[in-house]
């Protein structure tokens, strides 16, 4: 318990230093969650692998590093803002945080379409304190999840996206939160909060990334509300600096027959860890949870999935690929919930695992728990190597082996990248793949 | 189709030499001895009952690496065939129609079958073909092997019934426009249907320059496909060779009769 204090003690100073000037401190809701939030962190600590959620994923690189609090930077870029995401130059409408800071500078937001408002998340507490009082903080539990407990405690900025009734925003939105080289190594907790009204669409991608090789926390966290008949199409590209620590939770909120889908890729980070939960509060409803994460060196990539069927007549489906090289860990945990009332619950889960070397390991766990008796799910995980009849067929036809090793790589990631449809992320998304297979250029472009 | 014997053309040089070839799969020896030459323009049935190692033979010419070959040599356009990998030996000319096509999800059929046309032309010296290029010629040769176009937009294999495996082997063979060409019991599981258009498929790619080697169980696929030769295999060694009526004799007679010939 002592460890736990000293670990947690810097970020309870630092709450106490700064919360008379964190953003929404005039709110006396924010306030006191923000302070029952800090509460609870100090009283948890950071997780340990004796804890079930934490078992394969041993984050005390975190915990004994001392971060210090992310400051607002000024004035221009020396490069590229969006490090090595090349999708800054595309018409889509955009958002740059840096270093868990709105960048008014750096965003485009003019060309916006009637009927979506985007903003940081310091004005809209300013502007739309009703709205936020109604949604933020309301998704994402911190009561046993010690750095969304951190998260709420101490966010300074984050993005505020409003999309209002009726309105199908068919232009993406796309959202970098880009973490620079900074003095220290810096911790940031950057806040999302996205509410699609009701029969609204909205497509919106959260990209990370951070400065090659530089140490940092990003702790975000984004809460997503869909009102009845919403449609939101999410995607998120993790692709921090290989020394950076990642512990990201997306909560999704869901109203009668709302429609959300994320697609998740996780290619950065020496710890990356993505908790991502939907709650289907009505009926009707579809949630798509589909994952690809690709590994290599030393990496530990945690995803656990969270699906709470809570009413009848629902819909989740669920893919996650993983892909691990060299002596990365893998850790896939997908939970789903089946409440007694959500009769012909229709649950879907695959977890498959690609190990292209001996030494990599991954932990999956499929965990359902079923309360009501007239559902269907299913779920499998399976864990293998490339198929070595596959790379015989694939060599007999003049492929070399590392090619052939290559095209079934590719392929098994296909499912997710098909079903990316910003095409210029899908490109992307793509070439990083390739970039990492031994002979990508053969591939690239294949789908 | 018909059948252009192509069998005695004098002066043509020896294309594949077999000799006295052993393999064997973990510790236990499945070819004892195979003695086999095949020239340009002709085409070997290797018959034989389960388990003679036809298979085998035919899986050792492509460069599995799971049998060893402990004994003999396999000698292909002056080359020793064996030290070649399998995809140098595709892009040399050799073609196996595997027995069990292979799925492949994920991976579309013409991305494949442009990967490895390109694998091999590179390999040769040839000039890449773009993808305009790529598409007359599988064009052409679907026409030819009368292919829906279908086929080209699904991924390798997958959900395919037994017959369009069998046919889209058949068309990566017109694709890859190989040398020699061993087809593994490509019959196997066909209705007379499918066995027709498959060996319709086979025929249409017989030339003066390219050799065939058949390996089936039955003798019905050589009423399609007329061999200029026929081998018998058992216990891994080629017991009798002739023309192709030894095929309608071991129809008739079946396997035993001729085992028992030759022990006695």
């Amino acid at each position: 318990m002592i460890e736990v204090t000293e670990k947690t003690n810097p970020y309870v100073a630092c709450f106490e230093k700064s919360k008379d000037s964190l953003p929404g401190n005039e709110l006396p809701w924010l306030a006191s969650e923000r302070q029952k939030a800090m509460d609870r962190f100090a009283h948890l600590g950071f997780p340990t692998t004796k804890h079930e959620d934490w078992r394969f994923t041993n984050i005390k690189p975190v915990a004994s590093t001392s971060f210090t609090e992310s400051q607002p930077q000024e004035g221009a870029f020396a490069s590229d803002p969006t490090i090595g995401i090349p999708l800054i130059d595309t018409e889509h409408a955009r958002v740059v945080l840096v270093n868990g800071f709105f960048r008014a500078d750096l965003s485009k937001l003019e060309n916006l379409p009637d009927g979506i408002t985007v903003k940081s998340l310091k004005d809209a507490l300013k502007e739309d304190a009703n709205l936020l009082e109604a949604h933020l903080t309301k998704y994402a539990r911190y009561a046993d999840h010690a750095f969304v407990a951190l998260n709420t405690a101490l966010f300074q900025d984050g993005v505020f996206v409003h999309v209002k009734r009726g309105k199908v925003i068919e232009t993406p939105l796309l959202i970098f939160n880009v973490t620079t080289e900074s003095a220290g190594q810096i911790a940031c907790h950057p806040r999302c909060l996205i509410i699609a009204e009701e029969a609204s669409q909205a497509t919106v991608m959260e990209a990370y990334t951070g400065s090659e090789g530089s140490v940092y926390l990003n702790n975000p966290v984004t809460e997503i509300y869909l009102a009845q008949n919403a449609v939101v199409d999410h995607y998120k590209l993790q692709q921090e600096s290989e020394k950076a620590f990642h512990i990201a939770t997306l909560q999704v909120h869901q109203e009668r027959t709302s429609n959300f889908a994320n697609q998740n890729i996780v290619y950065g980070g020496a710890i990356a860890r993505n908790d991502i939960s939907a709650t289907l509060a009505g009926e009707g409803i579809v949630s798509t949870v589909n994952g690809l994460t690709v590994g290599g060196g030393t990496q530990i990539l945690d995803n656990h999935t969270f699906i709470d069927h809570a009413m009848p007549h629902c819909n989740s489906y669920e893919v996650y690929k993983t892909v691990l090289d060299e002596k990365a860990k893998g850790v896939f945990n997908g939970r789903i919930m089946v409440a007694q009332d959500a009769q012909k619950t229709d649950a879907k889960q695959t977890n498959q695992n690609l190990l292209l070397s001996g030494e990599a390991t991954i932990n999956t766990k499929p965990q359902l728990e079923i309360f009501a008796d007239d559902v269907r799910c299913t779920h499998g995980a399976t864990i293998g190597q490339l198929d070595s009849e596959a790379i015989f067929y694939l060599r007999t036809r003049g492929i070399n082996e590392d090619a052939a090793k290559s095209i079934l790589t590719y392929a098994f990631a296909g499912y997710v990248l098909e079903r990316i449809k910003i095409e210029t992320l899908r490109e992307h998304v793509e070439s990083v793949l390739c970039d990492r297979l031994p002979m990508g250029d053969l591939v690239r472009g294949a789908l | 189709m018909a059948h252009r014997s192509t069998a005695f053309v004098k002066g043509k040089k020896v294309m594949l030499e077999i000799k006295n070839l052993h393999a064997s799969a973990d510790g236990s020896s499945i070819l004892n001895g195979i003695d086999l030459n095949v020239k340009p323009g002709e085409v070997h049935a290797i018959m034989g009952p389960n388990g003679s190692g036809k298979s085998t033979l035919a899986q050792v010419i492509a460069g599995r690496e799971d049998y060893e070959v402990t004994e003999g040599s396999v000698t292909y356009n002056g080359k020793d065939l064996l030290e070649l990998s399998p995809e140098e030996r595709a892009c040399e000319g050799v073609f196996l129609a595997f027995q069990y096509p292979v799925e492949i999800p994920g991976v579309g059929n013409t991305y494949f079958l442009k990967a490895a046309l390109n694998a091999g032309r590179k390999y040769r010296g040839e000039k890449e073909l773009d993808a305009m290029e790529f598409l007359a010629l599988v064009r052409e040769k679907m026409k030819v092997l009368q292919i829906d176009e279908g086929l080209l937009k699904r991924p390798v294999n997958e959900g395919f019934s037994g017959g369009e495996k069998k046919r889209n082997e058949i068309f990566q063979m017109a694709v890859l426009n190989p040398k020699l060409a061993v087809l593994d019991e490509t019959d196997s599981g066909l209705d007379i249907d499918a066995l027709k258009a498959v060996s319709e498929g086979v025929n249409a790619l017989r030339s003066q320059d390219r050799a065939i080697v058949l390996v089936t169980h039955y003798q019905r696929l050589l009423n399609y496909i007329v061999p200029d030769f026929v081998h018998v295999l058992s216990k891994g060694r080629i017991i009798r060779s002739g023309g192709k009526e030894l095929a309608l004799e071991l129809e008739e007679k079946g396997y035993s009769w001729i085992q028992e010939a030759v022990s006695s």
